[in-house]
């Protein structure tokens, strides 16, 4: 078409205009397409660059122990041996703590602002909830340091231990100092809430109206309702946001370096420090004597780096297929 | 037809016949015992919102209290002193954050842009579902892997920490985030206005930039602010990259201070007059958060008046 324009040219002053501006539109497009496409590939290439430059810094580290990096819970900086299962462990627990507080807090959040609160409260509840995400995580974990952790050493551990008397039970175990694996557990679950409770929100709000108005012709409390026609529905996306939120949790850093103790301990008590990959990372980096050391912290981030991508790949796609379903 | 004496609402997801079966067997009782239910977990939920929101009142009222007391001047102003002097600040700590803020937004932001460009025109492309999964899964990667990430590229080969390794990290942060709300915002942008300006014989990459970008900038900026408060109190690739500096330093490339680091290095003391420092950066650093995410909704709000429809 572009060829068919350009043949006729018309006489006089103004000839060449269009023939021009056509030409150099075809060369700007194209550039324009290079130019996106080329920004576009960038993400791909970083998102490669980093699992090669990950992989490159832990490469000494996971060669030299190969599998029992993961399984050997031996930490010796002095002796050159490097064992990760305590820090494996510890996020495993403080993610399966935040998400066993969270995902019931956060999906009554979530159920209560899109189907009960008053129009009113909407906003403002739905705006504090937001807000917990923005509140950096240094914050959390001075927060957790200075308040928290006075709190659970003072109030908390001494009435589960004392009052309750649950001191001999292997969870609460062990002298009560404060830093402890609960801690952690218990600020990754006000983190890992907001996020829980967005991706919930906004699945029941992909729900159609028809779901709701049918149950409730069939004469459904509204409850029932929400059991029954609305939830059913959303499933998949309501799992996808819990997957997100242990996405999160189990690469969150500072705030749990600053309040789990941060010792290599695999222990029964939830009373009692522990480590996570992501914390032990953190509090070794500057202290690493040799290259080996080095290399067994990015080592452990190189299995953070594909624990996470697993989790978000399977979290994302469960919301997708929500979405999808959105059509009738 | 079996009437099936149901005392209870069933577990599993109710076809529609038992709903009607359940009215027309329940008695008064029995719906007045699933209206108490009802009333109950809407109760229930409502708690739970309460209990959500209750940690945030908790950490904002002790922050509030706790940093205004070491909030002053000289925070703003002093470079930090050793413990037991008096009178010391974050003023290194509070421009590094600038400084390392800015070489992130140099990079994120047009790389951001310019994909989330490519991902809002080429929509359905195989390559365009690829890169914005892509982007999700860069989104969701810890931020201490990109502090490893920034390490093994620009710390180690040169042998030393500095911002410009920060900057790029939190770049890496960055660029996701700005993507997904460049495609947002671009494909709010109505059709017709699209199709208004190539028929008045615009090319496409001015109709792009000139009119669909244009029009979309308002909601571009309210995302890129969110980005950046969102990387703003990032720690844990700081750690690796940036390092921090008890010193005075502007430089690109010697290490820097940050707010987020300097809080975390002083909060691990046991001294209390760091502590108050702590808390003073962390009530600054939030202030700063929270100006970043006021401006970006006046940004939104102003696309509301322009868009037009």
């Amino acid at each position: 078409m572009t060829d068919g324009v350009a043949a006729p040219i018309p006489p006089a002053t103004r000839a060449e205009a269009p023939e021009i501006r056509i030409e150099a539109s075809a060369i700007g497009d194209r550039l324009y397409r290079w130019i996106t496409t080329g920004f576009a590939l960038i993400i791909p290439a970083l998102l490669l660059l980093i699992a090669v430059e990950v992989f490159v810094a832990g490469w000494p580290a996971l060669s030299k122990f190969g599998v029992s990096f993961l399984t050997s819970s031996e930490w010796d900086a002095v002796n050159g041996k490097f064992g990760a299962a305590p820090a494996i462990f510890g996020t495993l627990v403080s993610s399966a703590i935040a998400l066993i507080i969270a995902t019931p807090l956060a999906v009554g959040v979530a159920i209560f602002l899109s189907e009960f609160a008053p129009r009113w409260i909407r906003q403002p509840l739905a705006f504090l909830v937001d807000l917990l995400a923005a509140i950096p995580s240094v914050v959390y974990g001075l927060w957790g340091l200075l308040v928290l952790l006075p709190m659970l050493r003072q109030h908390f551990m001494p009435f589960v231990k004392d009052t309750l008397h649950l001191g001999n039970f292997a969870l609460f175990s062990g002298p009560a100092y404060g830093p402890s694996m609960i801690a952690a557990g218990l600020i990754l679950a006000i983190m890992v809430l907001p996020y829980i409770s967005a991706v919930t929100r906004e699945v029941l709000l992909a729900v159609p109206r028809s779901q709701r108005e049918a149950a409730l012709a069939l004469g459904a409390t509204r409850w029932e309702m929400i059991r029954d026609a609305v939830v059913p529905y959303a499933k998949s996306g309501i799992i996808g946001g819990i997957i997100l939120g242990l996405g999160r949790a189990l690469g969150e850093t500072m705030a749990v370096t600053m309040v789990i103790g941060n010792r290599h301990e695999i222990s029964s008590s939830l009373f009692q420090p522990g480590y996570t990959m992501a914390s032990l990372i953190a509090n070794e980096f500057s202290e690493a004597t040799n290259d080996l050391h080095l290399s067994a912290l990015m080592g452990i981030g190189a299995v953070l780096f594909v624990v996470t991508i697993i989790v978000n790949t399977i979290a994302r796609w469960l919301v997708w297929q929500t979405g999808r379903n959105k059509a009738p | 037809m079996t009437a099936p004496t149901i005392a209870r609402a069933p577990r599993r997801p109710a076809s529609h016949r038992s709903y009607r079966d359940m009215l027309a067997t329940s008695t008064a009782r029995t719906l007045s015992r699933r209206r108490v239910v009802s009333h109950i977990m809407i109760g229930l939920t409502c708690i739970a919102a309460v209990v959500a929101t209750l940690p945030l009142l908790f950490i904002l009222t002790h922050l509030a209290k706790q940093g205004a007391a070491s909030v002053n001047w000289n925070f703003f102003t002093k470079m930090p002193v050793p413990t037991g002097e008096l009178g010391g600040g974050m003023a290194n700590a509070i421009v590094g954050t600038g400084i390392i803020l800015v070489i992130a937004s140099l990079i994120g932001l047009p790389v951001g842009m310019g994909a989330g460009l490519y991902l809002a025109e080429q929509r359905g492309t195989k390559l365009a579902n690829i890169v914005r999964f892509l982007s999700d899964v860069l989104n969701g990667l810890p931020s201490i892997v990109l502090g490893i990430f920034g390490w093994q590229l620009l710390v180690r080969p040169f042998k030393h920490f500095s911002a410009l390794a920060g900057g790029v990290a939190l770049a890496a942060m960055m660029i996701p985030l700005v993507t997904r709300a460049t495609e947002e915002m671009i494909r709010l942008v109505p059709v017709s206005m699209r199709e208004a300006a190539l028929a008045l014989g615009y090319s496409r990459w001015r109709t792009s930039l000139s009119v669909v970008l244009r029009t979309a900038l308002p909601g571009i900026v309210t995302g890129a602010l969110m980005a950046i408060a969102r990387i703003a109190g990032e720690t844990a690739p700081l750690i690796f990259t940036a390092f921090g500096n008890s010193f005075w330093s502007v430089s690109p490339t010697q290490p820097i201070a940050a707010l987020p680091m300097q809080i975390y290095t002083y909060a691990l003391t046991p001294y209390d007059d760091w502590h108050a420092q702590a808390w003073a950066g962390a009530l600054v650093l939030l202030g700063l958060v929270f100006v970043i995410s006021v401006a970006a909704r006046f940004a939104t709000r102003s696309r509301f008046g322009l868009g037009g429809d």
